[in-house]
C-alpha cells in the first residue's frame, strides 16, 4: 500500500519537475512570466481581478496623456504618468477591446512611473490606467472616441 | 521573420533620462483575415525589458492590443552620459531580439 502510493507520488514529482522545467524555459530569460489569465479576460472587471485591482481607488493623481478622437484606431498613442509616491507598476486596459488588458509595466528602483506607448483601440472607449502603490491600487480613465477600429481587416 | 531591426535613443532630460524605443513586430491580433480569406495567427510580443547599467529597472508585458511594430517611452532617474540602456522583448512564439544605446 505505502509502495504503491510511494510510486504515485514518485511518478506525480517526475511529472511536476518535468513542467515546471518546460515552463520556466522562457522565464530564465525574462523574470517576470506572462500573465496569461488576465491578458486573457475578456472584460475589465475579469482583467483587474487577475492583476489583483478589482478594488482600485480612483486618483487624479495618475495622468492619462491621449488623444480625445483618434483618427486611426490601429494606432493611439498614450502616455500614462503615476504621481503616486512609490508607484511600482502601471497597467493599462482599453475597456471595450476584445482582451481588455493592453500592457502592465513593473518599475524598480532607477525608473519612473511613466510609459508611452501606442495601442490598438477596436472602437470607442474608456481607457483606464490602474497604479499600484504601497499594496493599493488607483485607477483613472480617459475616454478615447476612435473613427476607424484597429483591429480586423 | 518577426525579428526585424530595433532602434533605440537615449537622452538627458530634465532630472530624467528618456529611454525611447522602436521594435519591428507584425504584432497580430489573431482576428485579422489575410488576402485569401485565412485567419493569421497571433503572433505578439508579450514581455519588454528594459536594463540600465545590466540591472533590470522596468519589466512589462504587453498584449496583442499593443500597435504594430511598437513604439516606447520610458523615464529612468537621473542618469547620466554613457550609462548603457538594453532593451530586449520576446514574443509569444518564442523569438526575442534586443538593443544597446549609451545615453547621449
Amino acid at each position: 500500500m505505502i509502495d504503491r502510493r510511494r510510486r504515485i507520488l514518485k511518478a506525480a514529482g517526475a511529472l511536476a519537475g518535468g513542467l515546471a522545467a518546460g515552463l520556466l524555459k522562457p522565464v530564465l530569460a525574462f523574470a517576470a512570466a506572462w500573465n496569461k489569465e488576465a491578458f486573457g479576460a475578456k472584460t475589465p472587471a475579469d482583467a483587474l481581478r487577475s492583476i489583483g485591482a478589482a478594488a482600485a481607488a480612483p486618483s487624479k493623481d495618475i495622468l492619462i496623456e491621449a488623444p480625445q478622437i483618434a483618427e486611426n484606431g490601429a494606432v493611439v498613442p498614450i502616455e500614462v504618468l503615476s504621481n503616486i509616491p512609490g508607484t511600482k507598476s502601471i497597467a493599462v486596459l482599453i475597456e471595450k477591446n476584445p482582451f481588455p488588458l493592453a500592457a502592465r509595466f513593473d518599475f524598480m528602483d532607477g525608473a519612473l512611473p511613466f510609459v508611452k506607448v501606442n495601442v490598438k483601440m477596436g472602437e470607442s472607449s474608456d481607457v483606464r490606467v490602474v497604479a499600484e502603490a504601497g499594496g493599493k491600487n488607483f485607477t483613472a480613465t480617459k475616454e478615447i472616441k476612435v473613427t476607424i477600429g484597429g483591429c480586423g481587416g | 521573420m518577426a525579428a526585424g531591426p530595433m532602434k533605440m535613443r537615449a537622452t538627458l532630460g530634465s532630472g530624467y533620462t528618456d529611454v525611447r524605443v522602436l521594435m519591428s513586430h507584425p504584432m497580430e491580433t489573431g482576428q485579422r483575415k489575410d488576402a485569401s480569406g485565412k485567419i493569421v495567427p497571433l503572433e505578439f510580443i508579450q514581455n519588454v525589458t528594459v536594463k540600465l547599467n545590466g540591472r533590470t529597472v522596468i519589466e512589462g508585458q504587453i498584449s496583442q492590443a499593443v500597435s504594430r511594430n511598437p513604439v516606447f517611452s520610458f523615464r529612468l532617474k537621473g542618469g547620466a552620459k554613457g550609462d548603457r540602456i538594453e532593451v530586449s522583448w520576446l514574443d509569444n512564439k518564442g523569438e526575442t531580439n534586443k538593443t544597446e544605446a549609451a545615453v547621449a
